[in-house]
């Protein structure tokens, strides 16, 4: 067996060259997994990335990966199941997709995620489930492995009419995101 | 997706804790709480594939995508290598990014504000996929090292930051490539938060004439570990 390459952070200064676009050069992925018309149901997610302080991390990444509405795991040229964007001066993130269907009996649909920032060494892997799914949550496996305190941290929030969900991600402290050795 | 396949797990006696007081900004950005186990076949061990729509070839030379008008300054040089799974089979079809500072240790960022000159021609960012046999090639131009404000007189090592992206999300990585022999390497709170020195010496390149290119460009060899299928017992 070889040995694992250890991860390194992914430091301050990477937005030039992952998520955005400078000068002529084109990060190939971006924050627009998505867009209409495309089968399944068009949604926004967004929300924002906090230290262990509360305040908002300003060089953060966050990248998605995601089945689309069927439950299928694919990448073509109407979904690309793969995404990722920048966290700005607010530490806000946001993507454009579609909901995913459930992957598989008794599994509730999610997205998962990945956080990347300035003083991670490594990065960290979460999921968000959808607000207006209880039902399917409350049958998910991996939601119910997690102590009922915490689970509200892995639920994405939908507003009102829109078909927009908040999920803020905090790195450490008070209101600790669940994160997983996936 | 190409495959879906339990993984091993990551190696934590590889990869940095999460927190490591030297290296400041983990502070109060390292979790707290110790990450949460995953079913074995959860949507993380599929992945996306990528084609060629998403990646000019172009951008595999990072002496010339970000050129205006002239040649990037610099020591020019190749970095090559094989993306790898644990029992040293080739990942196919990967996307490698690489961002890095400019010869004179200066990134094309707007919040770097080191007193060091940007080069009009060099943006340092690049991305290729890996052929059949894992292997990536990059052109660009040998970094120089920059101070930062963790400690008195701190100063970076000269290194490339990588990015791969294989079958599995599971999988993923972020790392940084640095030089052989460079002095700052023991100094260096980033590198030495890997504590195993074997694991730690998996972040170094070698020099390879192979790759060096007759009056051209010297070649450093790359390559990278990513985690492999489960390994189960009775299996050599």
């Amino acid at each position: 067996m070889l040995g694992q390459t250890p991860s390194q952070t992914i430091g301050p200064f990477f937005s030039h060259a992952l998520t955005a676009p400078s000068r002529d050069y084109r990060p190939p992925l971006g924050w627009v997994l998505a867009e209409d018309p495309v089968p399944g149901a068009l949604i926004r997610v967004r929300g924002k990335l906090l230290d262990g302080t509360g305040k908002p991390v300003s060089d953060g990444m966050v990248e998605l990966w995601q089945a689309g509405s069927e439950g299928e795991f694919r990448c073509d040229g109407k979904f690309r199941g793969y995404g990722r964007c920048g966290t700005d001066g607010s530490g806000l993130f946001r993507f454009q997709t579609v909901k995913p269907g459930s992957t598989g009996p008794g599994l509730a649909p999610h997205l998962h995620l990945a956080v990347f920032a300035r003083g991670m060494l490594n990065h960290a892997f979460t999921r968000a489930y959808f607000s207006d799914e209880p039902a399917a949550n409350a049958g998910d496996p991996v939601l119910s492995s997690v102590a009922a305190d915490r689970r509200p941290t892995l639920i994405a929030r939908r507003r009102g009419g829109e078909a927009t969900y908040d999920f803020d991600i905090v790195l450490q402290g008070d209101g600790e995101t669940v994160f997983f050795d996936a | 997706m190409t495959r879906k396949s339990a993984l091993n797990p990551r190696d934590w006696d590889s990869h940095p804790r999460q927190l490591h007081a030297a290296y400041g900004s983990t502070l109060h950005r390292a979790q707290a709480l110790p990450p949460l186990p995953l079913p074995a076949d959860g949507g993380e061990i599929a992945g996306p594939s990528f084609r060629a729509p998403d990646v000019r070839e172009a951008d595999a030379d990072l002496t010339r995508n970000g050129a205006s008008a002239g040649a990037a300054i610099g020591e020019r040089i190749v970095v090559s290598g094989r993306v790898l799974d644990e029992r040293g089979r080739a990942l196919r079809g990967a996307l490698v990014e690489i961002w890095q500072a400019n010869a004179a240790g200066r990134y094309a960022h707007e919040r770097d504000q080191h007193d060091a000159p940007l080069d009009p021609n060099f943006l340092g960012a690049g991305h290729a996929l890996t052929d059949a046999s894992g292997r990536y090639r990059f052109t660009t131009i040998r970094p120089g090292a920059y101070p930062w404000r963790n400690h008195p007189n701190a100063w970076r090592p000269a290194h490339i930051h990588f990015s791969v992206i294989a079958d599995a999300f599971a999988q993923r990585l972020v790392t940084q490539m640095y030089f052989p022999g460079d002095p700052l390497l023991p100094l260096d709170p980033i590198f030495n938060a890997t504590e195993n020195r074997a694991a730690r010496k998996r972040l170094v390149a070698r020099f390879s004439q192979s790759l060096t290119e007759p009056e051209w460009a010297l070649g450093y060899s790359f390559d990278i570990v990513l985690r492999g299928p489960l390994s189960t017992p009775w299996e050599s």
